[in-house]
């Protein structure tokens, strides 16, 4: 009676510390430039290699520009950075994708579409949302820069066990209702901690029924109610997805890895500390309104009013409130938005490309707002080209920029200016999360799409 | 190798505010730093200046207001919750606090102040609003050895988890790293296995 997730664990424990955590063997680690250098400084205080130089996938992504990107960094600490990480991935002699390789994108996004990203794995990355990979059936969490070294120097980490939730969604979705919403409204009734200390699984009918890119979305968000990670089992979705892909298993090595994957799932009387259900037909298109992506609601509903608040939490509130220049009670549908970014590892896969291009073959974006899409990778823009989807955003006058993480975070360039409305496919809408005093409001492609059209927070049923 | 901590007798920074993100702790445009030292100045950046201004410290906010200071910071519920930059820890750490109290720590956090010899110290709701409720004189005194936080002024006292692994690095300063090479040769079997 174990849980998918335990028996990856145990597959995975080299030894277990009495009264401490276990030391957790860990197949893949993506490095980037953000959170690397220190870990390298100190592989070289230590005087030692990198343990395993294959187990070890780099790109850069976070600080990279996503216009002109042939071009040196113009901003120098930027420079300085990607620089380093070229440096070293090159004295500890670590393939790189960098910028200008085929394969360079978002971390998160280049993993699974080059195949490195497969059922059963334990993956790692300095970055908080490495639970993207779990949506293969992996354990994949978010480490800091010592746990980097660790890892680099001995291929292990010490972890506690965490508890575990799961939450089953049943039945069919809506119309115009996608994985973002999901995991938008999970999160707005569970609350941005509601699952911390805990991995959480996925399943339900709902789920099964999910692409494997739009699971993606929905593991990329569990760090955001504060899981370290989420994960889905494997099925035909997924094994369809890895194979022929260039890191996949091939031959005999692939038969047996089929069928060792089709083992990984829970067992029927296996037991969870907190089991969540939900309805696929309550969800409906959401959109967040505050500074943490609990704050969410359907984009029909107005903002809590200040009596539905609860007293210790009104401050928080109020405060979050103030800084979006939004009042309580007030109607969300209809609000300006200034621009709209469709990206991030949450969101830039082709597929999200696709279903943004369809809903707006033919139509033009509002003269108010400026329009970013920035694929995930190399290869997702590529694609992009191919199917002629650039061709579509061009006439509807949205810009197609180059791979990377950009206003996601608004590392490099790509900020969003103070005060200004953002509705955005990324997964963060933190104060100053997009540039100082930026406003962001999270919500899908094809919602982030419509407002696009009409300018203003929109219902995109309405619209298809 | 960090500082090894045991008892932390000292006056108290309090941030009443819950949810406080990584990306306010240390906003994202100063993790480009490839060192792990002057994080501190920029701890809570956007919170502490106008305009991003050092000439403009905003007076209410409590790292700016000389009536509080010491080693050890005090905030609201679900502290250092959203990006698993360890930068967030560097920060806390390069200002100078030793502990951190909270009712609730993102775990990602947790795990990276632990590493850096920052101890986060997990109390009740009711012991954390008492703590916001003292005057800028009470001091605090966290011991390590025994768990246990203590007002004071009042001798009232909390204890507080910390598995014990942890609190053996955190007591003698080592790290994780420094384990795990000792076992090199253990995981060298396993990947045979
Ligand atoms: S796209 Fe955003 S969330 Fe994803 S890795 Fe980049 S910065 Fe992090």
């Amino acid at each position: 009676m174990s849980t998918l997730f335990d028996k990856i664990w145990d597959k995975h424990v080299v030894k277990s510390i009495e009264g401490g955590p276990s030391v957790l063997y860990i197949d893949k680690h993506f490095i980037h430039e953000v959170t690397s250098p220190q870990a390298f400084d100190g592989l070289r205080k230590r005087g030692i290699p990198v343990h395993n130089v294959k187990q070890v996938v780099a790109t850069a992504d976070h600080n990279v520009p996503t216009i002109d990107q042939h071009l040196p960094i113009k901003e120098a600490l930027s420079k300085m950075q990607v620089q380093k990480l070229v440096d070293n991935c090159a004295e500890f002699g670590i393939e790189l994708y960098g910028l200008g390789h085929p394969y360079q994108g978002i971390v998160h996004v280049i993993g699974p579409e080059l195949g490195v990203t497969q059922p059963g794995m334990t993956m790692v990355c300095g970055d908080s949302h490495t639970s993207t990979h779990g949506a293969f059936g992996s354990i994949a969490f978010g480490i800091g820069t010592s746990e980097v070294e660790m890892v680099l120097a001995t291929q292990c980490l010490l972890q506690s066990k965490p508890k575990q939730m799961r939450i089953t969604i049943d039945g069919e979705l809506h119309k115009g209702v996608t994985s973002k919403d999901i995991i938008l409204y999970i999160i707005s009734k569970i609350s941005a901690s509601g699952a911390t200390g805990y991995f959480v699984e996925y399943a339900g009918s709902a789920i099964r029924a999910l692409s494997m890119e739009a699971r993606m979305t929905i593991c990329n968000m569990s760090i955001e109610m504060g899981a370290r990670g989420g994960l889905i089992a494997p099925d035909e979705t997924t094994i369809n997805y890895v194979k022929g892909r260039k890191f996949a298993p091939q031959g005999a090595d692939w038969d047996k890895a089929v069928a060792y994957w089709n083992t990984l799932r829970t067992d029927d009387d296996a037991k969870f500390d907190v089991e969540i259900n939900i309805k696929a037909e309550d969800i409906e298109p959401m959109v967040t309104y505050g500074t943490n992506p609990g704050m969410g609601i359907s984009v029909n509903e107005n903002i809590p009013s200040e009596k539905a608040i609860d007293e210790k939490e009104k401050p928080s509130f109020l405060k979050s409130l103030q800084y979006m220049g939004f009042e309580p009670g007030e109607k969300i549908k209809g609000h300006k938005v200034d621009y709209v970014f469709i990206g991030s590892c949450t969101n830039a896969r082709i597929e999200d490309l696709r279903a943004v291009a369809s809903f707006v073959k033919g139509k033009k974006k509002s003269d108010d707002v400026e329009v970013w899409i920035v694929p995930g990778s190399k290869q997702v823009e590529a694609q992009a080209k191919e199917e002629g989807i650039d061709k579509i955003f061009e006439a509807a006058g949205f810009q197609l920029r180059q791979p990377g993480c950009s206003a996601c975070l608004g590392m490099n360039e790509d900020k969003i200016p103070a005060g200004k409305y953002c509705i955005s496919t990324s997964n963060r809408n933190f104060e100053g999360r997009q540039g100082a005093g930026a406003r962001t409001l999270l919500a899908s492609p094809l919602t982030a799409a419509a407002a696009a059209i009409t300018g203003v927070v929109s219902d995109v049923r309405e619209m298809i | 190798m960090s500082k090894p901590l045991n008892i932390v007798k000292s006056r108290f920074v309090p941030i009443a505010i819950e949810n406080i993100d990584t990306d306010q702790i240390i906003p994202a445009r100063f993790l480009k730093a490839t060192t792990r030292e002057g994080f501190g100045k920029n701890l809570f950046r956007d919170w502490r200046y106008n305009n991003d201004n050092e000439l403009e410290p905003k007076a209410d906010f409590p790292l700016n207001n000389p009536n509080f200071s010491g080693e050890i910071l005090v905030a609201g519920k679900n502290f250092g919750c959203g990006s698993s930059r360890e930068h967030a820890a560097w920060a806390v750490d390069d200002y100078g606090f030793r502990v951190v109290v909270s009712s609730f720590f993102a775990d990602i956090f947790k795990n990276n102040a632990q590493n850096n010899g920052v101890l986060p110290v997990t109390v009740s709701e009711e012991f954390l609003q008492k703590i916001f409720a003292l005057g800028n004189e009470a001091t605090l005194t966290v011991n390590l050895e025994a768990q246990t936080i203590t007002i004071d002024a009042t001798g009232e006292q909390a204890k507080f988890d910390i598995n014990n692994y942890k609190k053996t690095c955190l007591l003698n300063g080592y790290d994780d790293i420094d384990y795990l090479l000792s076992i090199k040769n253990e995981i060298k079997e396993f990947e045979k296995a």
